[in-house]
């Protein structure tokens, strides 16, 4: 398949490959896909308490648009507020790497692991905020 | 010597023209371009003579009688000339055809447009292994069986079918039996005779020859198999297949089977086999969680499918981009589908998504074989150092376990 050059650079020179630990409390993990569908996104957040994202990684299983995809929003997210990664849609991505058409679920995919990512930290935060209220 | 990139191991898609081949053609562009229709002056005897002395070779390489060939534009065509022909010539004697469920796409959907003719199939599965059990066409053959067709070698796994078995299953029982030989030729002996063959086709590019050139073996004797013509015209090869006969694709084609009947008997199988072997003890001996796709024992010598498990075939491709090779998985097909042969054979589709094909052919060498070894090693490591998959594994998961989120 032709791939645009920056495709090509985040598949070859992947950003911010890695995990954290997804037990704690300020990092929101996103794993979407399944391995029967040829993709899995693994896409984690360390989040502060002002609802910036510090840092993000992720872990991928999957086509050479799926691992570029999952490179660029890791880059997009990294220094953002929460609110402006919600707002990023899965054709940011597509544009940005110019994905070809059979491509496109790949930044689906990407958007997805990215929101789930945020609920994930989210669901956290608002799990533990009952307890600081009764302090 | 230093290895020169990228490295061409795909020759199950097609082969490289050996230079003899290319040689034995040129004078038929410029000098000896005669019509072998011609029959009243030189140029067109000099093309008749060259493909009569082509169609010997082609011949010699199956063990028929040159009257048996007929030269056609490629495997496919001869694959539809086979099963449209022989299925309409006898359909009066009954619509019921047998194949198998890995057959090339040029048989499976030569089917499909025979059934809406109005013909019967029945699919034969494969077992584990990418087998055909010969008893099967036994036990699938009914009154109004007119054609039975199974590959010889298949595309994607090189798994040898048991074709005398089942030749002599059809012969017993009045069925035409046709194989698509095409990726065996040249790799294992072929003999039409001793493997109780009616119809077979081949194809040049496969065996170092040029494309857009194929033949299709039609028994004459004991019995003999009547086709309906696809095109109709000049009444060239036999009248089976109209159309002025490329003659410097057919001298290409000529050479080509004598040069793949040469290798069957100079120890280059073996080389090759010797290449594939050290190519699958490397990986082994590199990585884990490789493995092996279809039968060890009944497979081409130069064929090898692994899927290397937890990182998705397109993904491998890209990042082994020196090795030419191709890969089952859904990604690089149109379809977005994984290799139907990898599933009729029931191997996981999670599984299908991470194989790859080898085909290594004459021009592999020890050394690029070593840097294929090399490379797979490294570039197998670094996507599972980035697949969630793997991940998840070693830390004991049990992938089968998880709630996957199908998207």
């Amino acid at each position: 398949m032709a791939y645009s050059d920056k495709l090509l650079d985040h598949y070859e020179n992947p950003r911010n490959v890695g995990s954290m630990d997804k037990n704690a409390q300020d990092v929101g993990t996103g794993v979407v896909g399944a391995p029967a569908c040829g993709d899995v996104m693994k896409l984690q957040l360390k989040i502060s308490d002002e609802g910036i994202i510090e840092d993000a990684r992720f872990k991928t299983f999957g086509c050479g648009s799926a691992i570029a995809s999952s490179s660029l929003v890791t880059e997009m997210v990294k220094g953002k507020s929460i609110d402006y990664a919600m707002g990023i849609q899965n054709s940011h991505i597509a544009e940005e790497l110019k994905l070809p058409p059979v491509k496109i679920h790949c930044s689906v995919l990407a958007e997805d692991a990215l929101k789930a990512a945020i609920n994930d930290y989210l669901k956290k935060k608002n799990a533990a905020a009952p307890a600081e209220l009764s302090e | 010597m230093a290895v020169k990139l990228p490295i061409y191991l795909d020759n199950h898609a097609t082969t490289p023209c050996d230079p003899q081949v290319v040689e034995a053609m040129m004078p038929y562009f410029t000098q000896l371009f005669g019509n072998a229709g011609s029959r009243n002056h030189s140029f067109g005897w000099a093309a008749q003579e060259a493909i009569e002395h082509a169609r010997q070779q082609v011949a010699t390489l199956i063990g028929a009688d040159p009257k048996e060939i007929i030269f056609t534009s490629g495997a496919t065509e001869s694959d539809n000339l086979a099963m449209l022909g022989a299925a309409h010539f006898y359909q009066d004697k009954g619509k019921h055809i047998i194949t198998t469920v890995i057959e090339h796409k040029a048989i499976l959907d030569c089917a499909h447009h025979l059934e809406k003719e109005g013909y019967t199939f029945t699919y034969l599965p494969v077992d584990k292994e990418g087998l055909l059990d010969p008893e099967l066409v036994r036990a699938a053959i009914r009154e109004d069986t007119i054609l039975c067709t199974v590959m010889w070698a298949n595309n994607e796994i090189g798994v040898v079918q048991n074709i005398k078995a089942i030749g002599a299953i059809c012969r017993e029982n009045g069925v035409i039996f046709h194989t698509d030989a095409v990726q065996g030729l040249g790799k294992l002996p072929f003999n039409v005779n001793d493997m109780n063959v009616d119809l077979a086709s081949i194809s040049a590019h496969k065996i170092y020859g040029p494309k857009g050139i194929g033949a299709l073996y039609v028994r004459r004797a004991r019995p003999r198999i009547r086709l309906e013509p696809m095109l109709y015209g000049g009444g060239q090869e036999r009248g089976l297949r109209s159309g002025t006969q490329p003659v410097q694709q057919i001298v290409g084609m000529g050479k080509a089977a004598e040069l793949a009947h040469l290798a069957l008997t100079n120890g280059e199988v073996e080389r090759v086999r010797a290449l594939r072997d050290r190519l699958w003890n490397g990986i082994k001996s590199k990585l884990d969680e490789v493995y092996l796709n279809g039968s060890w024992e009944h497979r081409l010598p130069n064929n090898l499918n692994v899927s290397f498990a937890y990182c998705e075939g397109e993904a491998i491709m890209m990042a082994i981009k020196d090795l030419a090779v191709s890969s089952g998985s859904a990604c690089t097909s149109s379809s977005l589908e994984p290799s139907y042969v990898l599933r009729a054979m029931g191997v996981d589709v999670e599984l299908a998504h991470t194989s790859i094909r080898f085909g290594i052919g004459r021009f592999n060498t020890e050394e690029e074989i070593d840097y294929a070894i090399e490379l797979l090693g490294n570039k197998i490591s670094w996507l599972r150092e980035m697949s969630p998959l793997y991940e998840m594994v070693k830390e004991g998961v049990d992938l089968k376990s998880v709630s996957w989120v199908a998207h």
